[in-house]
Formats: structure tokens, sequence, C-alpha cells
């Protein structure tokens, strides 16, 4: 009853789409205003009904109602809670449908909130955004249908894949789905402004705080997908340029670049053009992210069914959403008016910089991505572009970008000389030189990329505090301090991935019980090895007993864990977070003469990249709130006058 | 400046800077990316000593053996006509097993040996690599 129902709420949410889409077109002629006032409604009924079918999917994973067919493949009624109700988008259908819904609620919360927005201009953004619910709608009804009833129904579910069950997968998906989402609001918006010809600040003052929500998030969502790798996989690593990560950071460089430019557009007026071709590609990137991850085309264990059909339904709605918008581009740039102008030496002359680093970075990412999958679609052979590739390409500009980074809040809008520049920068410049020689001094011998990271950390570190600098900093604005503390993040977490790469010390070991092995500055010995068990999973565990130096010694136990449902065996590090890095032990197999096979990091600051994620997330809040108060209290004065 | 300059040197700038990381990209690719062969493959065309590339395959039943040092091991992969030795130092993934399906990252050695960095298996009983799945099938259709 309850999977009926919510399909039905799913077709009913699909026509109103439609008809908002419809309403939204034939009201923008002229003539036809009358239609205009029932496209809000439309838009915040459609977020209510999806979000009832939503609630319905939800219900059912947590009540295991093995009748349908989405249930009975991803949920068992022996896993706990917490994975029957995370487990709801944890597979393929689920997963869609939580796209659809944040979709929808998007939309609902512009038609709610959006007030200072051209009405024509609103109602056109509206039905953009209809007009990308369909495709999806269609998408779910046709191809993946969440509600779909087996019969009989089986005993037993099948269970979720072990490495999804953590708390990691409540959190991940949804924030990075938000931050994927929010984006086809600055999508909707620009192709609004596009339709209306009405690009201009108002335009990008309405925009710009869906763009940092949406970035708020993804910033979000890759620092938490990150760690959860980090510590589920039991690699060690923190990031493996995998295709699938690749589709979360591209739509993540595309929308900086966006919040960027937007900025220059609300304050400055410049770069209009720009700003809406930006918007549109970054919207494409979220949708090329859910087709590599949702078409099968992968291989990881975020693609969790293979069916051609859904890849070429996804490439399709790619094709036709990106191509209608570039159309729209193309034929309406020319009646996009110059922006205000500005000199090559100022704000907004780095800002371009910045731009264009971000975008040619996107596209070494987007390049590497996509050449394997082109490549072996033209010739059939079969390769695999990694790590190495991506470090050599994009590492470079990266530096050069946060290097630049350093100045640009320094200048002034409009014009700027470049000697009061460096004066402003000395003492960053300072610090990037003393660094430089503290590296090279302490660690000799470190490769090229590492020093640079460091070094250019401290100088970026130093230089992003600098716009406080002589301030007062009881009246500065918020939004000022978020850009200064997501720079800061910026500086931090490159700080951390330098660490990482140049300080990691790591041991692997085959050990008797008893032995002691060394990595970095702890003393580890292996205790004992034995059997454990869980809710749905049994494991060996090793006990080992750490010291370092004459601290008080402590005792970590990984696990190598055999879940039965499906049957999958994972490995459970142990971490251990100090103040200057963390501990990482693994333990693996035995070699069938007592002896256990023991991987062991100490990684030096290694929580500075996950910590500079959350400070970049940080910095994007504080700069929304600020923003948003600031533009009601304009507001509010321009309703006084 | 006038206007028009400005959206010229502009413009100007971008394509430089794209050609730029295009260029880049296109030199990083033809060095770095790493070709995937089966050991049926890398007999025929050979692949130069060094060189990263992927072997993918299933372990050759039987052919496990570890050495006294306790993480090093060597084993064969096979794809059905041929096989390839391989040594691996280091924890091998939780589903790597005889009889089982295998991706070896690394690169052959001059005495025709493979020495894998890294060993991707099958992660689930319901996943399977397309490359090996593709390529199982191939070679077992092939079969009289």
């Amino acid at each position: 009853m309850i999977a009926e129902a919510g399909l039905a709420a799913l077709w009913l949410a699909a026509a109103l789409a439609v008809l908002q889409l419809v309403l939204a077109v034939t009201g923008l002629r002229a003539g036809h205003e009358a239609t205009l006032p029932s496209v809000r409604p439309i838009a915040m009924a459609q977020a209510v009904l999806t979000g009832l079918a939503f609630a319905a999917l939800i219900y059912l994973f947590l009540a295991v109602d093995l009748s349908v067919a989405l249930v009975a493949a991803n949920d068992h009624s022996a896993k706990p809670w917490l994975y029957k109700f995370a487990g709801t988008w944890g597979n393929h259908e689920g997963s869609m449908l939580m796209w659809v819904t944040i979709l929808a609620v998007a939309g609902g919360a512009v038609a709610i909130f959006e007030r200072r927005l051209p009405e024509r201009t609103l109602i056109a953004t509206l039905g953009a955004q209809a007009a990308i619910g369909i495709g999806f709608y269609a998408f779910l009804l046709f191809a993946s249908n969440p509600f779909a009833r087996l019969d009989p129904a089986p005993v037993e579910g099948q269970g979720l894949n072990p490495l999804l069950q953590d708390p990691g997968l409540a959190f991940h998906p949804p924030t990075l789905y938000l931050g994927y989402v929010g984006l086809s609001v600055a999508f909707s918006f620009a192709v609004g402004a596009l339709v209306t010809r009405d690009v201009g600040a108002a335009f990008a003052r309405a925009m710009r705080p869906w763009v940092l929500g949406a970035w708020i998030f993804l910033t979000l969502g890759i620092t938490a997908g990150s760690y959860w790798a980090y510590y589920e996989l039991g690699w060690g690593g923190w990031w493996f340029w995998d295709p699938v990560e690749n589709a979360s950071l591209m739509p993540w460089l595309a929308a900086t670049a966006l919040l960027h430019s937007v900025t220059v557009l609300a304050t400055r007026d410049g770069l209009r053009a720009w700003t809406v071709m930006l918007a549109v590609v970054a919207f494409s990137m979220s949708m090329v992210g859910t087709f590599l991850v949702r078409s099968g085309i992968l291989t990881s264990v975020h693609s969790f069914a293979v069916d051609p059909r859904r890849g070429a339904f996804i490439l399709a709605l790619l094709a036709i959403y990106i191509g209608g918008a570039l159309l729209l581009f193309g034929l309406r740039v020319g009646t996009v008016k110059e922006g205000s102008q500005f000199n090559a030496v100022s704000r907004e002359g780095a800002l371009v910089v910045n731009n264009l680093l971000l975008s040619a970075i996107l596209g070494i990412v987007l390049v590497g991505t996509l050449y394997p999958l082109g490549v072996e679609a033209v010739t059939g052979e079969k390769l695999s572009v990694g790590p190495p590739y991506f470090d050599a390409a994009a590492g470079p500009l990266a530096l050069i970008l946060v290097a630049i980074m350093a100045a640009g809040p320094l200048m002034r809008w409009r014009r700027d000389e470049l000697k009061p520049l460096a004066m402003r920068l000395a003492l960053p410049i300072l610090l990037t030189a003393l660094a430089l020689l503290a590296v090279i001094l302490l660690a000799p011998g470190i490769r090229i990329l590492p020093l640079l990271g460091l070094v250019v950390a401290a100088g970026v570190g130093a230089a992003s505090l600098a716009p406080l600098w002589k301030r007062n900093l009881r009246r500065t604005p918020m939004f000022t301090y978020g850009m200064v503390i997501a720079h800061l993040g910026i500086a931090v977490s490159l700080a951390g991935m330098a660490s990482e790469s140049a300080f990691t010390k790591e041991t692997l070991v085959a050990s008797r019980i008893g032995e002691t092995h060394q990595v970095g500055p702890y003393a580890l010995r292996l205790d004992a090895v034995e059997p454990v068990a869980g809710p749905n999973w049994t494991a060996i565990e090793a006990k080992l007993t750490v010291t370092r130096g004459d601290r008080a010694p402590f005792v970590v136990r990984p696990e190598a864990r055999m879940f039965w449902t499906p049957p999958t065996e994972t490995s459970e590090a142990a971490i251990t977070t100090v103040i200057d890095g963390q501990l990482y032990a693994v333990v693996g197999k035995s070699d069938g003469e007592g002896r256990w096979q023991l991987r062991l990091w100490w990684k030096p600051f290694v929580t500075l990249i996950w910590a500079g994620g959350v400070l970049i997330a940080l910095g994007g809040l504080l700069s929304l709130v600020g923003r948003v108060r600031r533009e009601r209290r304009t507001h509010e004065r321009l309703a006084w006058a | 400046m006038k206007a028009k300059h400005q959206r010229l040197s502009l413009a100007l700038l971008a394509v430089v800077a794209l050609v730029g990381a295009a260029l880049l990209a296109m030199s990083a690719l033809r060095s770095q990316a790493a070709y995937f062969y089966t050991p049926t493959d890398a007999m025929r065309d050979g692949v130069e000593p060094g060189r990263a590339v992927r072997l993918g395959g299933m372990v050759a039943g039987k052919s496990i053996k570890r050495a006294p040092d306790g993480v090093t091991i060597d084993f064969l992969v096979t794809d059905g006509h041929q096989t390839v030795p391989v040594r691996f130092t280091g924890i091998v993934p939780d589903l790597f097993k005889e009889n089982s399906g295998v991706v070896a990252e690394g690169a052959f050695q001059a005495g025709g040996g493979f020495v894998a960095t890294n060993i991707l298996a099958k992660h689930d009983e319901r996943y399977m690599p397309p490359q090996i799945a593709g390529d199982m099938h191939k070679s077992k259709s092939l079969e009289p």
C-alpha cells in the first residue's frame, strides 16, 4: 500500500512538473500573464509530493518490506536501523529518487523564498527547474522505478554492500547530492535570466546564495567522502583520483569558479556572459558526475547496477539539457550587455585568473576522467589514467592558483598598482622564504611538489589573514570573515596534503605474537589476535600495545571483518589521532605459520587535510549568512525609503 | 583600454590558458596512461619493461606462493591461454583468491615477470570488473 502511494505521489509530482513548465512557458508570452501566479504554488506542491514519495521509500526500507524489489535486493532484517535508513539511497533507484526529491524541494524553496528577482525571470527559472525535473521523473518512472513489487516476496533480503555499512553512508551521498542539485538552481537562474534577457547584478545576487549553498555541501561531501575512503578502505590513502571522486571534484571546481565570478557580477556588474556560461558548465558537471556514477560505465563500489539502458537515458538527458542551455546561450549571448570595465591589475583581474586556472584544472580532470572511456569506445583498447597523470598535470596549476589566492583579496576593485600590492604582501612573502629555508634544512631530499606545497601553504596561510589587518574586527562584515576562513582552510588543507605526501612512514611486516615494530615515533607490540563478532559480521581483531617515547602506552585494535549478508570481507583500520598526526594500523591475513600481516602508517599532520575542508565549508557558511543578512537589510532599507 | 580591447585580451588569455592546459594534459596522458593487458595481449604485443600497465585475468589455481618474509606473494595470472608470473608485496585485497578475477597494477620486469604495486580484486559477489568480465568471456568463447 505504502509503495503504491509512493509511486502515485511520484506520478503526480511528474504531472505537476509538466504543468509547471507549460504554464511558465505560456505565461511568459505577452498577453497570457494570467497563468503566471499559479506557477509558484505548483512548484511548492511538487516539492511536497516528491518528499512524500521519498518518505514512503524510507519507510519501506525501515520496515524491511521484502515485497518491494528494491528493498529485497538491498535490505536485510539483521541490519542495524541506521543502515536500513541510509540504505534507502545506497542503491541506484533510491539514490535517483533522492536526487529528484532534492531537485523538487530546491525548486519549491526558490518559489517560497525568492522575492527580489523580477517576477518574469523567477517564473522562467521555475520553468527551467521543472524542465530538468521532467527528465529525471521520466528516468525514475520508466527506467528505475524504486517501488516495483516482487512477487512472490523472498523470505530475506540480500543485504547492503558491507563497504557501505558505515555512518558515512548516512552523510556523504546526501551532502553531495545537495551540492549537485543545488547547482541545478544556479543553472535554472541562468536559463531564466537568458530567457528574459535580464543578466545583471540583481540576477547575480539572487543566484549567489544558491551557488554558495551548493558549494558548501559539495565541499562537505567531498571532505566526508575522502575521510570515509581513507578509514574504510584501509589503504591509507585519502584521494585516489578514482573517476567517481573526480565526478564530485569537477562540479566543485566549476562551482568554485562560479562563486568567484558571481561575486564580480554582483559587486561590479562585470563578467556577465562568463558567469552565465559557468552556471551552465557547473550543472553540466553535476550531470556528467551523475552519468559517470549512475550509468554503470565505471567499475567501483559506487556503480550499483550495470544496465546500459540507464546509461543511455542519462546520456540523452545530459545532451538535451546541456545542448539546450548552450543553444540558448549562443542565441542570447549577443543581447547580454557589456559589463563594467576594469584594469588588468585589480581584484577583478585576479578573479579572472582564478577562473581561468580553475577552468584549466577542470579541463585536465575532465580529460583524464573521460579519456579512458573515449579510447575504449573508439579503439576498444582499455587503459586507466591514475594519480601520476593528475598529479603531474593538475598539481602545478593548483599551486599557482593557491599562490594567486594570496594576492587576490588584497587587491582593490577596478584598478590597483603592483608596488603597494607588493608592500601589502611583504610579510607573507617573507614567511614563504623562511618556510622554504626551514623545509630544505629540516627535510633535505623532499620531492618538489610537497616542498612547494608546504612553502605555498605557509605563505598563503599568512596572506589569507591579511585582509583583516588594521581593520576594526567588530565591524568587519561576516562575509569577509567567511572569505578569510575559507582561504585559510585551503592553506591548512594544502599543508596537510604536502605533509602526508612528504613525511608518511610505512611499515609492512608479518608479525608473530609478542614482536614489536617501529613506525615513525611509535613502537607497536602485537599482543594477541582474537575472534570477535558483531550484529551481522564476525572478525579477527589484533590487539597492539603502542608506545611513543615515555608517554603512557595505549592499545589499538584493527579488525578484518567477514560480513555474511552478502558474504564480503572488509578491513577496519585502527586510527589513532594525536595532535601531530595519525597512527593508522591495519591487520591482514595469517600466513598459516602463526604470523599475521600488519600494515602500519605514521602520517604527520594528515588530519589537516580534512580540517581544512571543514574550515572551507565554514567560511562558505559565514559568507552565506553574511550575504543573506546584508541583502535583507538593504531590502528593508529600500522598502522604507 | 577600450572595451573591445579588453574583451579581446580576456578572450585571448582564456584561449592561451586552455590550450596550455590541453597541451599539458595531452603530454601527461601520453606518458602516464596505464594500458590494460591480458596475459595473451602482453605476450603478443610485448610491453616495454618499467612502463605502468594493468594486467588482468584470473589467479591460476594452486599458484599462490608465500615468500618467507610473510608479506610477499607470487602467483600466476591467466586468461586461459597465457600465464604471467606476478610478485606483490603488501596486504592483498579481501577477495583475492585462486580462480578469482584480479587486476594487478604495476610493470613488467626485464626478465618477463610482473611486479605489482597494487592488486584490485573482485569487490563483492555481485561485482566483477567489466574489463575482466569481457575478456574472460572472449577467451572462453574462443575455446573449441
